[in-house]
C-alpha cells in the first residue's frame, strides 16, 4: 500500500481480529446508538461494542433486541432521534431485516451497518459468499466492499462521514467477507482519537423526532407523489458518488491510503481483465502477477463501490480490453446472469466498443478460492472466446 | 512466507495458539494472518487452524494447502486426518509426544524433519492441567525461530492476565526440551 510522503505520528500498528478492528472504528467514530441481535448469525463486532459500552469506553446507547427486524427498527428510531447509529449483521440476519432496510433507505437515515457477507440457507451454510447482500441489492443504501482488515477499518470510519453529509443523508453498508475476513487476526494501522475527531465532526441532524417540536417522519405517499419520492431517492443516491470520492480523498490525505470506486491492478496493456469484489481481489492480484510474468496480458479491476454503481469509472477502467471476466460470489437462480455480471453487461450494452464479457461464479458457501482458480478461469474464458459463448455464465469448480 | 497449520481437537486451544503467535509476529513488526478452519464448533472434534507469517502484507485468503510446518496437539489425529500428506518435503512436523524420533517415524511413517516434545507432561507439571496449546508454541518456536521467546510475553499477558507467567514458563520449558531431528531420506 502506498504511504503518504509525510505522515504525522498519529497512528499505531496493532494485530487484532478484523471484527474487533471494526468495533474500534465504530468506537473512534463515537457512535451514539447501537442496536443488535447478539447471537448467530453475528460477528464479534457487536459483542465487542457491547463490552466497550459496558466498560464505559464508548458513550452510547446499546440495545440488545430480540431479532434483526427489531435491530433495524430500533436503529431507525434512534437515527430519527438524531443519534449517530450503527449495527452489524450477516446472512439470515440481513434477510430478517429485509422489510426495514428499505424504510431506512427511503427515510434517509444515515445509519452505518457492517454486513459480514455469508451464504443464505439452505442448504444450511454459515460460510462466506455474497448471496445475502445481493438479495438486498435494491434497498436504497450506499454500499461498498472491502478486501482486507485495514480497509474494513477505514471504510467503517468513512461511512459515517459520507452517510451524514447533508446532501447525501443515506444509510451505508460496508460489506466484508464473512469468516475469511471477519474472523482473521491480522495487522492494522489505527489512527488516534484526535485524528478521527478532526476527520469526523459530530452528527448534526437536519430533522429530529422531538416531542416538544413535533414533525411527521415516514408519512405515506399517495400515487401522485410516490414516484417523485423514488426519483429523488435515485438522484440523491446516484449523486452521492461525488461526495464518496471527496471523503475517500480526505482520508487518503490523512492516512496515505487512497480509495476509488473501481480500482486497477496491472491493467496497463491488458487485453484480458478479471473483475472481482471483496477478498477475492488480493488473491486474484497474485494470479494476475504470475500470469503477467508468464507473458499473458492479464489485468485486474475490482469493484469497491457497488451502490451507486460506478458506470463511468468501470468503463474507463476496462478501456479497450478485449475480454472481461466477471467473478460473482452469488447466484441468481433462473436469472439472466449473477448480479455483478448482469450489471456489468448492462453497463457495456450501449457502448460502441465493448469487450467480450464472460461470467464465473466462484467461492459459494465458503468454497476455497486459491490463486490457481483465477488462472484456470482465464484459460477457460480465452478458450470460450475462440469457440463462441457456451452458456450465459458458469459455476466454477462444480463436481460432476 | 511461513505457512503453519495447527491440528487439534475442539477445546484444545489450537485457534488460541494461532492468534497468540500471529499477535507476537505482528508485535515484532512482521505481518501475520491467523484464522480457524470455520465450521460448527464441537468439543473434541478434529479442528484445524491456520497461520501465515510474512515480511510483507499477506494477500492470500484461502486455506493453507501445502504448509511449511504442521503442529499436532493430539497425536490421535494423525490416523484420522493424515496431516503430513500435503506437508512440503522440506517441512517440519511439530508433535506432542513422549515417544522418541525413531518410535515416531516407525509408528507413523514420517520422513520429514521432526520437532518432538512431551507437552502433556510439561503442561501438567507447570500449568497443572493437560492443556498443551501454549506449551506446544515453545516447540514451534524452537523448530522455526520465527519470533524470539520474549515476543510471546505481551500476547500471553493480554490473553491470560495473571496466568500468563505460568503459560510462558510452560512454553519456555517446551522450547528447552524439544527434540529436533532432521528429515530422513
Amino acid at each position: 500500500m502506498a504511504k503518504a510522503k509525510t505522515k504525522p505520528a498519529r497512528f499505531h500498528r496493532e494485530g487484532m481480529e478484523v471484527s474487533i478492528a471494526v468495533s474500534h472504528a465504530v468506537q473512534l467514530a463515537r457512535a451514539e446508538a447501537i442496536a443488535a441481535y447478539p447471537i448467530t448469525p453475528q460477528t464479534h463486532i457487536v459483542e465487542h461494542l457491547s463490552s466497550l459500552v459496558a466498560d464505559g469506553q464508548l458513550e452510547a446507547e446499546f440495545i440488545n433486541v430480540e431479532s434483526e427486524h427489531s435491530a433495524m427498527s430500533a436503529c431507525i428510531g434512534m437515527s430519527a432521534a438524531g443519534a449517530r447509529t450503527y449495527t452489524a449483521t450477516s446472512s439470515q440476519g440481513l434477510a430478517l431485516m429485509f422489510e426495514i432496510l428499505f424504510i431506512a433507505g427511503a427515510m434517509r437515515f444515515p445509519i452505518v451497518m457492517t454486513v459480514a457477507n455469508r451464504a443464505l440457507s439452505g442448504p444450511l451454510s454459515i460460510w462466506n459468499d455474497h448471496s445475502d447482500i445481493m438479495a438486498a441489492r435494491d434497498i436504497g443504501w450506499l454500499q461498498v466492499f472491502v478486501k482486507n482488515g485495514q480497509e474494513a477499518f477505514d471504510h467503517t470510519v468513512m461511512a459515517f462521514k459520507i452517510a451524514e453529509t447533508p446532501s447525501v443523508l443515506l444509510p451505508m453498508i460496508v460489506n466484508l467477507d464473512g469468516f475469511i475476513l471477519s474472523h482473521v487476526v491480522e495487522a492494522l494501522e489505527m489512527p488516534d482519537q484526535e485524528l478521527v475527531d478532526q476527520f469526523l465532526p459530530p452528527y448534526s441532524p437536519r430533522h429530529v423526532l422531538n416531542p416538544k417540536a413535533p414533525v411527521t417522519m415516514g408519512a405515506f405517499a399517495m400515487p401522485e407523489i410516490y414516484t417523485e419520492v423514488k426519483m429523488k431517492h435515485q438522484v440523491t443516491l446516484t449523486n452521492a458518488a461525488g461526495r464518496i470520492q471527496e471523503v475517500w480523498d480526505e482520508w487518503g490525505q490523512l492516512t496515505g491510503r487512497q480509495y476509488y470506486p473501481v480500482e486497477r491492478h496491472l491493467t496497463e496493456g491488458a487485453e484480458i481483465l478479471l473483475l472481482t469484489m471483496g477478498t477475492l481481489t488480493e488473491v486474484a492480484e497474485i494470479a494476475v502477477e504470475e500470469m503477467r510474468e508468464a507473458g499473458l496480458p492479464v489485468g485486474l479491476i475490482s469493484l469497491r463501490q457497488w451502490r451507486p454503481f460506478p458506470f463511468a469509472a468501470l468503463r474507463a477502467a476496462v478501456g479497450d480490453a478485449k475480454l472481461l471476466i466477471v467473478c460473482d460470489r452469488a447466484l441468481s437462480p433462473g436469472g439472466a446472469a449473477p448480479p455483478v455480471l448482469a450489471e456489468v453487461r448492462s453497463a457495456f450494452y450501449t457502448q460502441a466498443q465493448r469487450p467480450d464479457i464472460i461470467g464465473y461464479i466462484i467461492g459459494l458457501g465458503g468454497r476455497d478460492v486459491p490463486p490457481e482458480a483465477f488462472k484456470d478461469i482465464v484459460a477457460k474464458a480465452r478458450e470460450e472466446v475462440t469457440t463462441g459463448p457456451t452458456q450465459e455464465f458458469h459455476l466454477y469448480g462444480v463436481r460432476g | 512466507m511461513l505457512e503453519i497449520r495447527f491440528h487439534g481437537r475442539g477445546g484444545q486451544g489450537a485457534v488460541t495458539s494461532v492468534e497468540l503467535l500471529a499477535l507476537a509476529a505482528i508485535g515484532e513488526g512482521k505481518f501475520a494472518q491467523g484464522f480457524p478452519s470455520f465450521g460448527p464448533e464441537r468439543r473434541g472434534a478434529p479442528v484445524m487452524a491456520f497461520l501465515r507469517i510474512n515480511d510483507h502484507h499477506i494477500r492470500l485468503r484461502c486455506k493453507i494447502a501445502s504448509p511449511d510446518v504442521i503442529l499436532i496437539l493430539d497425536p490421535s489425529l494423525i490416523r484420522i486426518q493424515k496431516p503430513a500428506a500435503d506437508l512440503k518435503p522440506e517441512g517440519t512436523i511439530v508433535l506432542n509426544t513422549h515417544k522418541s524420533p525413531a518410535e515416531v517415524r516407525q509408528e507413523y511413517g514420517f520422513k520429514h524433519r521432526l520437532a518432538l516434545v512431551d507437552a502433556n507432561t510439561i503442561a501438567k507439571e507447570v500449568l497443572g492441567v493437560p492443556i498443551t496449546n501454549t506449551t506446544m508454541l515453545g516447540a514451534l518456536l524452537k523448530a522455526t525461530g520465527v519470533v524470539p521467546l520474549e515476543a510471546m510475553t505481551k500476547p500471553l499477558q493480554e490473553r491470560f492476565g495473571p496466568l500468563a507467567s505460568k503459560n510462558f514458563n510452560a512454553l519456555k520449558a517446551a522450547y528447552e526440551k524439544t527434540h529436533l531431528e532432521e528429515a530422513q531420506p
